[in-house]
């Protein structure tokens, strides 16, 4: 019995933390409809800022808040500057994106060295917590309601929010939001910034649970993608029922069908891509 | 005629690269570039002339090595090693097309990714099979029609008869109406529904045809290293892959070779003088997405057009000064 | 010089560059014949996941050669560094490139296992001597290769005296194993379970997350009813579970046992406390005392800043195996069978491990330590608690029995004691 509830809240406190990865990534693809394969290397270039601060003495708040400005400034440039030029050009975006994660990548390599580096949660939220006998991490905890802050803060800018009314205008149909005077370049600016922020925001906070080291952008990059399949893209409720979905399938997966623990996530990817490719909640087929 | 002539000139270098490279290494990358093209070139018939963009073609080829790596290492002669390979390949891409040919766009490549996922997912648990991580090396390459393949030059020769007669199907595919009904499929899918074509079973085709080269390609890199593991299904190397044909241009059949020569010298060559030689690979696609957007080969004829029709009008202009 | 080169035809531009080119070429030719060096080709990974450890085997093999200032039986030494960024085809790419146009003598590396199978073939038939570290147990058991010598470890070599101190020393009864799933950690958590099965443990759980995991809570949340856990991880994997295991409030609870590489000093120098009480048992640590280690220590803080550890020393240890071995030899790197009897003949007095010597089928005996992680001027160490002294990788078992037994995997020997 222990072991279900362990890992009842495993999966939530993971699917708070893929929902950090994945927020992003779906805002991004759609409505720019960018599959940005950079985003596993924002992730983790964003946790590398993290160490960098918190090596300068800044607090754990501050040093995830910083993080997300240079990931969003970051992301803007990476916008303006490379992106802009390749709109409806699958192919392009895939070569650029894909070629920045290897940059970013080795660059990450040459500044941080291939060192595994831990960061440490926050002094409040060290220590474990205990109900009825069962231990938790109280950090984990916390992510999860750091997490639903983000979601609800999603949330209220785009359904609240001229720049959300905007964006879901843009999602929807990019070209009518062109037709009546939607300013979609500089949207696509803002979202791509937004989306860099989040992955990097989102890695600051996965420090303290999984270390920053070479190779966690190719860990984290399908992981993003899976979610955004499986709840539909463009959808924040989307992404946020993916994550936890994914966080359960994940933990129980891994759990009680351990000879599948390598596809277990790929599995129902491939399923929902048969049955339903549209995702969860997504309006149309990807 | 000057085509025809640079062809056979081309053509001829090629053949006698053993002789006048000189080093075995050299040699053996250039082999590596061939296999690595064959590759690409089957890539490019799914993403060049269908807009297909297959994110899990490493699965394909991967499938040809474990099928030919597996039947050798069982006993079985080179003959049905191959066989099997191709008919496993075949099976295999078959699955793949009635999978991922439900979505297009990145669905499709979503699907094709996890697709080879969980072929590499199997290849890395099912060790009763595949000998996990350690993989499978197997002991010698095959000789046919009793010629050893045991030195880089004679296995040079050999992959490079296979692969022009790999281009050779390749132009002849191009310009059959076959391909040129998948072509129609990638830009008016609707107009070619509407004219009666089965574009389900266009695009179907062109995944098997696809598919078999992939194998011919991971046949060659089986006997090129003797040696197969998972890492030849991960993601990598099907991103590697991809990036290939989109770098080199998907619009014409040298495109992916290219692709495949700058790939493939750049991890294994310029990385003896470069440490960041994965940075440099970035900053090459970058590059390339900036200044030659439809890729290396279509890019670099514009600016030879573009050049040609610089001096041409130069040239006019000062015959026209003169007179 | 410029309008010079832009008036200059095409075709006498060319000949001008080639004529360049092939003076220079010359002259470099020229200079190679001059000196004859010794060059040993390092294979590594420096980019890529692995590069954490690679990086440390150029360190070691660095501080070694310039300990004998580049210059091994009066013949200058040339390090030649290839990166095989992790993956099998490169590195068989790299043994070529190694071998065939830098020229080397000999071979130290490859890293990973599967790197080491790939250039398997290749270096039997090109007869290079290649000491590696990968610990793939039958490249020197029940496929052993003439040109392959290991002066590090077998996987299981150092997990038999773990499976014994365990059983023994702590009476540990049962135990749950977790480990990476690819042959290193089958290997390593196989030889745990045997020994410690033989003297009345019993292992009742195995786990293997895939070796790319993002994260261990699931596994974690299996270890119930336990009174050990024994973990096999390589490179960065061991420190992500140590601190989740201490996370999950674990640390001190149930006493943790590792492998060679799961609480080495390159984990460590980047860990707190949740590593403290860590048990691991290596052929090497950083705190062992005698002075061939204070030394070598020594000099790596000095130069590189950092306490060796597990792939720094390996390729120190490879590096000294070759030059007693060249030594032996008088110099004489052309002749590699002379060579490679040479290396096996090999004895190390006094290595930074210890006492070294190799058995008939080229791997290292030396001995094991179990090492406890302790807090020390502020950084961690492994300090030594326990010797067994000269160890090999068939442990106590006859040669002939234990290789006429099939290779340590996930399922030998088997496990029958699951679940109890």
């Amino acid at each position: 019995m222990t072991l279900y509830i362990i890992l009842t809240i495993n999966s939530i406190t993971m699917g708070g933390l893929l929902f950090l990865l994945s927020a992003g990534f779906s805002l991004i693809f759609g409505l720019m409809r960018i599959p940005n394969l950079t985003h596993g290397a924002l992730f983790m270039l964003g946790a590398y800022f993290g160490v960098t601060f918190l090596r300068m003495g800044v607090n754990f708040w501050v040093a995830v808040i910083f993080a997300g400005i240079v990931l969003a400034i970051i992301g803007g440039a990476i916008e303006r500057l490379l992106l802009r030029r390749l709109a409806g050009q699958e192919l392009a975006q895939v070569l650029v994106t894909l070629g920045l994660a290897f940059i970013i990548a080795d660059a990450c390599l040459l500044i941080w060295t291939g060192d595994p580096i831990p960061l440490s949660a926050p002094e409040s939220l060290r220590g474990v917590e205990r109900f009825f006998g069962i231990v938790f991490p109280r950090y984990r905890l916390a992510v999860v309601v750091i997490a639903l802050i983000v979601a609800v803060g999603l949330w209220f800018l785009l359904e609240r929010t001229r720049l959300g009314a905007m964006i879901r205008a843009g999602v929807d149909d990019p070209e009518m939001a062109r037709v009546t005077g939607i300013p979609v370049s500089r949207l696509f600016t803002i979202v791509f910034a937004l989306g860099a922020a989040l992955a990097g925001v989102g890695g600051v906070l996965s420090g303290p649970i999984l270390s920053v080291y070479p190779g966690l952008d190719a860990e984290m990059l399908p992981l993003a993608l899976i979610i955004v399949i499986l709840g539909g893209a463009g959808s924040l409720p989307g992404a946020l029922l993916g994550s936890f979905v994914i966080g359960f399938i994940y933990n129980f997966g891994q759990a009680f069908f351990p000879d599948l623990a390598y596809v277990v996530l790929f599995l129902p990817m491939l399923l929902m891509l048969v049955l339903r490719p549209q995702g969860l909640f997504g309006k149309h087929p990807s | 005629m000057r085509e025809r002539f640079l062809m056979i000139v081309t053509l001829m270098a090629m053949a006698s690269l053993p002789l006048w490279l000189g080093s075995d290494y050299y040699i053996n990358i250039a082999s590596q570039i061939l296999i690595w093209a064959i590759f690409a070139l089957a890539l490019n018939v799914l993403v060049g002339w269908s807009g297909l963009v297959s994110l899990g073609h490493a699965g394909l080829f991967g499938m040809a090595c474990y099928t030919g790596a597996w039947l050798l290492e069982a006993g079985w002669g080179h003959f049905t090693a191959v066989l099997g390979a191709f008919a496993m390949t075949i099976l295999v891409s078959a699955i793949f097309g009635a999978l991922s040919l439900r979505t297009r766009g990145i669905g499709f490549i979503m699907i094709t990714l996890a697709i080879s996922q969980i072929l590499w997912g199997i290849a890395y648990r099912w060790i009763g099979l595949t000998n996990g991580d350690n993989g499978i090396i197997i002991s010698a390459r095959p000789t046919p029609f009793g010629i050893e393949m045991d030195t880089p030059g004679v296995f040079y020769i050999f992959t490079l008869m296979v692969f022009l007669l790999t281009m050779l199907i390749m132009a002849i595919f191009y310009q059959s109406p076959f391909g040129v009904s998948l072509r129609g499929t990638r830009d008016q899918s609707r107009r070619m529904s509407a004219l009666g074509f089965n574009v389900w079973l266009i695009r179907f085709s062109a995944v098997l045809f696809s598919g078999f080269f992939s194998g011919v390609a991971g046949l060659l890199f089986l006997y090129y290293h003797q040696y197969v593991s998972p890492h030849v299904l991960s993601l990598l190397n099907s991103a590697e892959v991809l990036l290939m044909v989109i770098s080199g241009g998907t619009g014409t059949l040298l495109g992916p070779v290219v692709g495949a020569g700058l790939v493939v010298v750049i991890k294994n060559v310029a990385s003896a003088y470069i440490e960041r030689w994965n940075m440099l690979l970035g900053v090459i696609f970058v590059a390339i997405v900036i200044f030659m957007p439809e890729g290396l080969v279509p890019g670099t004829q514009r600016l030879f057009r573009w050049v040609f029709a610089r001096i041409k009008s130069i040239g006019a202009a000062i015959k026209s000064e003169a007179s | 010089m410029l309008i010079f080169l832009l008036k200059m035809k095409m075709s006498s531009f060319c000949v001008a560059l080639f004529s360049v080119l092939a003076s220079s070429f010359l002259v470099v030719a020229s200079y190679a014949q001059d000196v004859d060096p010794i060059r040993i080709g390092l294979m590594t990974v420096k980019t890529g996941p692995l590069a954490t450890g690679g990086i440390q085997m150029e360190q070691g093999l660095d501080i070694y050669l310039r300990s004998v200032s580049y210059t091994i039986a009066g013949r200058p030494v040339e390090m030649i560094v290839a990166d095989t960024g992790g993956s099998p085809a490169v590195a068989r790419t790299k043994a070529q490139e190694l071998v065939e146009r830098d020229g080397v003598d000999a071979i130290i590396g490859p890293l990973a296992a599967f790197e080491a199978l790939a250039i398997n073939s290749y270096i039997a038939q090109v007869e290079v001597p290649t000491l590696s570290i990968a610990a793939a147990e039958d490249m020197t058991q029940r496929t052993p290769n003439p040109y392959f010598i290991r002066a590090s470890s077998s996987s299981a070599q150092a997990s038999h005296p773990m499976g014994h101190y365990a059983a023994v020393d702590r009476e540990f009864r049962r135990a749950i194993t977790i480990a990476d799933d690819i042959a290193y950690g089958q290997e390593m958590v196989a030889g745990f379970q045997r020994v410690f099965e033989e003297n009345g443990g019993r292992v009742i759980a195995k786990l293997w997350p895939p070796l790319n995991v993002a994260e261990y809570s699931a596994y974690i949340a299996q270890i119930q009813n336990a009174d050990v856990v024994y973990m096999a991880f390589a490179g960065i994997n061991g420190l992500r579970f140590i601190r989740q295991y201490a996370e999950f409030g674990l640390q001190g609870e149930i006493p943790l046992l590792g492998g060679m590489t799961s609480a080495d000093e390159s984990i460590l120098r980047n860990m707190g406390d949740e590593a403290l009480g860590v048990i691991s048992s290596s052929f090497y640590s950083s705190e062992l005392p005698w002075p061939a280690n204070v030394d070598f220590v020594s000099r790596m803080r000095e130069v590189y800043n950092v306490d060796p550890g597990y792939y720094a020393v390996s390729s120190y240890l490879e590096a000294m195996v070759l030059h007693a071995a060249i030594d032996a030899v008088g110099g004489d790197t052309e002749d590699k069978a002379a060579l490679m009897n040479a290396l096996r003949a090999v004895e190390l007095e006094d290595s930074p491990r210890g006492y070294v010597r190799f058995d008939e089928h080229g791997n290292v005996v030396g001995n094991i330590y179990i090492f406890e992680v302790h807090q020390k001027d502020g950084r961690l160490v492994n300090t030594p608690i326990k010797t067994y002294e000269n160890v090999s990788q068939f442990w106590s078992y006859n040669p002939e029995e234990f290789l006429s037994q099939p290779v340590y995997s996930r399922d030998y020997p088997p496990a029958i004691y699951l679940g109890q």
